[in-house]
């Protein structure tokens, strides 16, 4: 007397399926779906928030990529210098740490792990004022009175108007902030390794524990690794909001104009709808390639 | 020879083997903490602490001053602090209830029922991860524009409702509910709405609270809504209040300083306290996060 299960059978349609879905989808697709491709069909238009858009074809991406010298010397170098230490260079870091915690006992570890994530918390953004203090730009600032107590300079730095040190310290508050979901993922991927795998990895002659991270660990936990990939640079990208916090829109001769700030810039403050639709749109593809480079290394065929 | 033998993850008790893993920490745990002991620090320090040169970083007479101006300046800009606080809650308590009743329902749905346009769901959300929210600030404008929200409650709430990642992590928990539990339930005459709540729910508390510690950092600290949507001061987000006192004409004086290092302190210590209570649920959950 076997019944078919109701649950896992391909066969079984339960259409009340849409009613449990359908106040998540609905407010999905207006408010995240609908944005995502107005983004893509506003790209291809000319609109300045009060009369209708008028179709410009693939105008706005050309004036992008050839005439937007701003965007191309100052915005997408430092996009990608931000992505790449921030986004990656964070995911690394991010990786050691929660793989160095692994390796503690649980007290110590869950105190570290607080005290790492909580940063992430304050989504970086409302600890603005934090910064601004700390880098103040006379001799009453923070960073300015130690390294004057060290010697390392004599005159105080006039930082958050810097065109040398702006980005450094976007970077380096960006950096402050990676610790978050996808870092507490990996953890948790790690704590879950199956612990024979390990024995089994040392028999077939795993010499050390680098060699267990690179054979053992990493391949045995890609989907967690691939979350977190995904998390860390959509929370960098994110983040890069706190540039135009920090120095005003444009920040000073664009040092750390990033691409959100670009389509702020674009948006909001020239009410140039459609150009900064195709520059949103620019954001989105360059996520993309980082996300295929993700699946690449960690997705399971 | 001696075999390495393969180590531990998650060690019972100190090793000296440690002792290198801590080396490497604990510097970086330092740096990362500095920051948030520094806002601490700040915002109990007294006028004078605020003025010294050179500047200190340790209170040594800590105040309540900060905190009282931070209370006088907004009665003296017309809306009492009590509004804000009132508006906050209000918007924080509403979206994370509804946020977390609407993706559990769905995430039973995706995980556990059979319909047409199932996996194609799935797939939008887990691409959704990939959309940096900030990217499409403008079109998202256009839309709480005309659907005619713009300066009310809704315009706070409806847009940070759905959480593509809140989703997916329920989801990957709900897929670990054995099936045979709700087939068991099925054959005693069960409705999907009676295992949602009876059975689902129950089973998924780690997730749902990882849900909501998500949902709610969104909301508290969300500012696209009060600087974008809203134009009437009265219906603005303690987030929004806090972010004026933060901005570049009042940080300017020493004396804002310290105001402004309260109100960092006010919107961060919820967060903190949320995580420390569901810390454990949050590892519980990340333990499924993987994306296949």
């Amino acid at each position: 007397m076997f019944k078919k299960s109701k649950v896992g059978s391909k066969s079984h349609f339960n259409k009340n399926g849409y009613f449990f879905v359908f106040p998540y989808a609905a407010l999905f697709i207006v408010f995240i779906l609908a944005p995502v491709i107005m983004a893509v069909i506003l790209s291809f238009t000319n609109f300045n928030a009060i009369q209708f858009p008028e179709a410009v074809g693939l105008l706005n991406y050309i004036n992008l990529i050839t005439s937007d010298d701003v965007f191309m010397q100052y915005v997408l170098p430092n996009t990608v210098k931000y992505a790449l230490i921030v986004g990656v260079g964070g995911y690394v870091l991010s990786f050691l740490l929660a793989w160095a915690l692994a390796n503690m006992t649980k007290v110590p570890r869950t105190i570290f792990a607080l005290i790492l994530y909580s940063p992430s918390m304050t989504t970086g953004v409302a600890m603005t004022v934090l910064w601004k203090i700390m880098f103040t730009g006379d001799q009453t600032g923070y960073i300015n009175s130690w390294l004057m107590d060290i010697g390392a300079i004599n005159e105080p730095i006039i930082w958050l108007v810097s065109t040398d040190y702006l980005l450094p310290i976007v970077i380096i508050i960006g950096l402050w902030s990676s610790m978050g979901v996808g870092f507490l993922a990996i953890l948790a991927g790690l704590l879950n390794v199956d612990e024979s795998l390990y024995e089994a990895a040392a028999i077939d002659g795993v010499k050390n524990r680098f060699q267990e991270m690179i054979y053992v660990t990493i391949p045995s936990m890609k989907p967690q690794m691939l979350f977190a990939a995904v998390m860390q640079i959509v929370g960098a990208f994110q983040n890069g909001q706190i540039s135009t916090l920090l120095a005003g829109n444009p920040t000073p001769q664009y040092a750390a104009q990033l691409i959100v700030n670009h389509i702020e810039d674009y948006g909001f403050i020239r009410y140039e709808m459609g150009y900064a639709a195709a520059t949103s749109v620019a954001l989105l593809l360059i996520v993309q390639v980082f996300s295929v480079i993700s699946k690449k290394l960690f997705g399971e065929e | 020879m001696a075999a390495y033998k393969g180590h531990r993850m998650n060690p019972d008790k100190f090793e000296r083997g440690q002792i290198k893993i801590y080396l490497f920490v604990v510097p970086l745990v330092l740096i990362t903490g500095l920051p948030i002991v520094f806002i601490v620090f700040h915002a109990f320090k007294p006028m004078e602490e605020l003025f010294a040169f050179p500047p200190k970083f340790i209170t040594t007479h800590p105040t309540l001053d900060n905190f009282r101006k931070l209370f006088k300046a907004s009665r003296s800009a017309g809306i009492p602090l009590s509004k804000y606080v009132f508006n906050s809650v209000l918007i924080t308590v509403v979206t994370v209830f509804a946020s977390l009743f609407f993706s559990t329902a769905a995430a039973y749905a995706l995980s556990k029922l059979k319909f047409k346009g199932r996996s194609a769901m799935l797939s939008i959300n887990q691409f959704a991860l990939m959309f940096v929210p900030v990217a499409v600030m403008i079109p998202r404008y256009l839309v709480v524009n005309k659907l005619g929200l713009i300066d009310s409650y809704w315009a706070e709430i409806l847009p940070l409702i759905p959480l593509p990642v809140a989703l997916f992590l329920v989801k990957q928990f709900v897929d670990q509910v054995p099936d045979s539990l709700i087939e068991a339930a099925y054959m005693d005459g069960a409705k999907e709405f009676q295992i949602y709540r009876k059975i689902i729910l129950p089973m998924i508390k780690p997730a749902i609270a990882t849900a909501a510690i998500l949902v709610f950092q969104q909301v508290w600290t969300n500012l696209e809504a009060a600087n974008y949507y809203i134009n009437d001061d009265g219906l603005k987000s303690l987030a929004f209040y806090m972010s004026t006192l933060t901005s570049t004409t009042t940080t300017n004086t020493v004396a804002g300083q310290g105001i402004s290092a309260a109100a960092s302190l006010i919107m961060f210590l919820p967060n903190l306290i949320l995580f420390c209570i569901l810390q454990k649920n949050v590892m519980n959950t990340m333990a499924h996060s993987g994306i296949k």
